[in-house]
C-alpha cells in the first residue's frame, strides 16, 4: 500500500510540487473572492431586504427590479457587462480608479457582489414578511418605535430562519466563483486550466480541482448544520 | 433603433442555438432525474449506491469544472479509443467531439442531479395509503408507478422543476466557454470587434430576462394545472 503511492508520486509528471502549490494559490484566490463577496453581499442585502419588504410600492418595486434583473441573467453575462464594459466608461483610463479597475478582480468581485446582494435580498425579504404578525404586535404595545421593533424583533429572528436558505446561496456563490476563471483570474478553475494547458492532461487536471472544490462545499455544509443546530435550538421538538 | 452594426442575425441565431441547448438538455436532465430518483428510492444496494455518488459529487462541484473536465476530458478518451483501434485492427478514424453534443450531454449531466433530489422529494411527498391502494386494486409494480405515483408525484415536482429550469437556461451560458457559437460567445466576439460591450451584451442579457420572465409565467400555469384536485 505505502510502496504504490510512493511509487504513484514519484511516477507522475503533473503532481509535482509546483502544481500542487499552483493549485494552492487557486484555492485561496477562490476563498477570498468567495468570502469578500458575500461579505460585502450581506451587507448590501440586509438594508435591502428592508425596503423590498416595506409597504411603500414604489421603493419595494425599484428594490425588486434590481434583485429582478440580477436573477433573472447569467451571472457571466454581468460579469461580461462589467469587466469589458467598465474599460469603455469616458475618462476611467485617466482617472484615479485605473490601477484598481485594470485589474481583473475588482471588476469580478463587483459583478460577484451584486449577484449574490440579490439573491440574498430575496431570500431575506422571505424570511422578513414571514413574521409571525403576533411579534411585531407585541413589540408595538411595548412601545418600541418601527426601526427598534426592526433591530430588535424583527431581523434577529428573520435572519435566523434565513440560514438554511442562505447556506445554499453560499455553496452557489462557491461554485459560481469559478467563472472567474473565463476573465484571467487564476482561481482554483484558473489554476486547472494551467495545468491541463501545460500537460494536456484534462482528467488529472479538472478532476484534482474538483476534488478541492467538493472537499470545501462538504467542510460549508457542515459548518452550516452545526451552525443551524445552534441557532435553531428552539425550533427543535423536545424529545 | 438599435444598430448591431450588421452582427445582429449572427447574434438572432446564437440565440437559438442557446434556446435549443436549454430544451435538450432539460429533456436529459429529466431523463436522467428520473432514472436517478427511481434508483435512489429502489431497494437495491448497487443502484442506490450509484444514484447517491452521483448526485452528491454532481452538486458539490461547479458546472464550469464539470463542463471542461467532460469536454476536454472525453476528447482524450475518445482518441485513446481510436489509437487503440487503429494499434490493433490497423483501421484509422477520428471523431471530433462535438461542442454541442458536449454542451448538451454535460449541462443535461449536471442537472439531472438537481432533479433526481427533486423527484425523490416529490415521490415521497406521495401518501403511502395511495400506493398501497393501488396495489390492492391488483395493480403491478409499474402500473402503480405509472397510473398512481407519477400524477401525484407532477405536483410536488413541478415547483423544484421550474427553478431547476430557470437555473438551467442561466446556465447555458457557460456553453460559449467550450467553443458553442452561442449567443454569450457571438456578442463577444462582436464587442472585441466593434469596441462595445455594453451595445452586444445588454441586448443578450434581456434575451435571457425575457426568457426567463416567459418561463416564470408559463411555470405559474402549470403549477396550477397539476394542482387541480387539492385545495388551498
Amino acid at each position: 500500500m505505502y510502496e504504490t503511492i510512493e511509487n504513484l508520486l514519484a511516477n507522475n509528471d503533473i503532481f509535482t510540487l509546483t502544481t500542487v502549490l499552483g493549485y494552492w494559490d487557486g484555492l485561496v484566490m477562490t476563498v477570498q473572492l468567495v468570502f469578500l463577496s458575500l461579505i460585502l453581499g450581506l451587507i448590501l442585502a440586509v438594508p435591502l431586504a428592508i425596503l423590498r419588504a416595506s409597504d411603500n410600492v414604489l421603493v419595494s418595486r425599484s428594490v425588486w427590479l434590481f434583485t429582478y434583473v440580477f436573477r433573472g441573467t447569467p451571472l457571466l453575462i454581468q460579469l461580461y457587462i462589467i469587466y469589458y464594459g467598465v474599460t469603455y466608461i469616458e475618462g476611467i483610463q485617466e482617472s484615479m480608479f485605473w490601477p484598481i479597475v485594470r485589474e481583473a478582480f475588482y471588476p469580478c468581485l463587483l459583478a460577484f457582489v451584486l449577484n449574490t446582494a440579490a439573491y440574498t435580498t430575496e431570500i431575506f425579504r422571505g424570511a422578513i414578511v414571514a413574521t409571525p404578525r403576533g411579534e411585531i404586535e407585541a413589540a408595538k404595545a411595548y412601545g418600541m418605535s418601527d426601526a427598534k421593533a426592526m433591530t430588535r424583533i424583527i431581523l434577529p429572528s428573520a435572519l435566523r430562519r434565513a440560514l438554511p436558505a442562505y447556506s445554499n446561496e453560499v455553496i452557489f456563490m462557491l461554485h459560481a466563483s469559478s467563472i472567474a476563471s473565463i476573465v484571467t483570474i487564476i482561481d482554483l478553475t484558473g489554476a486547472a486550466r494551467d495545468v491541463y494547458a501545460k500537460y494536456y492532461a484534462p482528467f488529472e487536471a479538472f478532476t484534482f480541482a474538483a476534488l478541492i472544490y467538493l472537499c470545501v462545499t462538504f467542510l460549508l455544509v457542515f459548518g452550516f448544520k452545526q451552525w443551524e443546530k445552534r441557532w435553531h435550538r428552539h425550533l427543535r421538538p423536545l424529545s | 433603433m438599435l444598430d448591431l452594426h450588421g452582427y445582429g442575425p449572427s447574434i438572432f441565431m446564437g440565440a437559438i442555438i442557446t434556446i435549443e441547448v436549454a430544451f435538450l438538455s432539460l429533456a436529459v436532465a429529466l431523463a436522467l432525474g428520473m432514472l436517478a430518483a427511481v434508483a435512489r428510492l429502489s431497494k437495491n444496494r448497487i443502484a442506490n449506491f450509484i444514484a447517491v455518488a452521483y448526485t452528491t459529487i454532481i452538486r458539490g462541484v461547479p458546472d464550469l469544472v464539470l463542463m471542461l473536465l467532460i469536454f476536454f476530458g472525453a476528447q482524450i478518451g475518445v482518441n485513446a479509443v481510436s489509437d487503440w483501434v487503429y494499434d490493433n485492427f490497423d483501421i484509422e478514424y477520428y471523431i471530433n467531439i462535438n461542442e454541442f453534443v458536449a454542451g448538451v450531454t454535460t449541462i443535461g449531466f449536471i442537472f439531472g442531479a438537481y432533479m433526481a433530489e427533486t423527484f425523490r422529494g416529490a415521490f415521497l411527498a406521495v401518501d403511502n395509503g395511495q400506493i398501497e391502494a393501488g396495489k390492492a386494486y391488483g395493480m403491478s409494480a409499474i402500473q402503480v408507478f405509472r397510473r398512481i405515483t407519477v400524477p401525484q408525484m407532477m405536483r410536488h415536482a413541478i415547483p423544484g422543476i421550474g427553478n431547476n429550469w430557470l437555473v438551467l437556461v442561466k446556465t447555458t451560458a457557460l456553453v460559449s466557454v467550450i467553443g458553442l457559437a452561442d449567443m454569450v460567445r457571438l456578442a463577444k466576439e462582436a464587442a472585441g470587434a466593434v469596441h462595445e460591450p455594453f451595445l452586444f451584451f445588454i441586448p443578450v442579457a434581456f434575451v435571457y430576462l425575457a426568457l426567463t420572465s416567459v418561463s416564470e409565467i408559463f411555470l405559474k400555469r402549470l403549477e396550477i394545472r397539476f394542482s387541480a384536485g387539492t385545495v388551498r
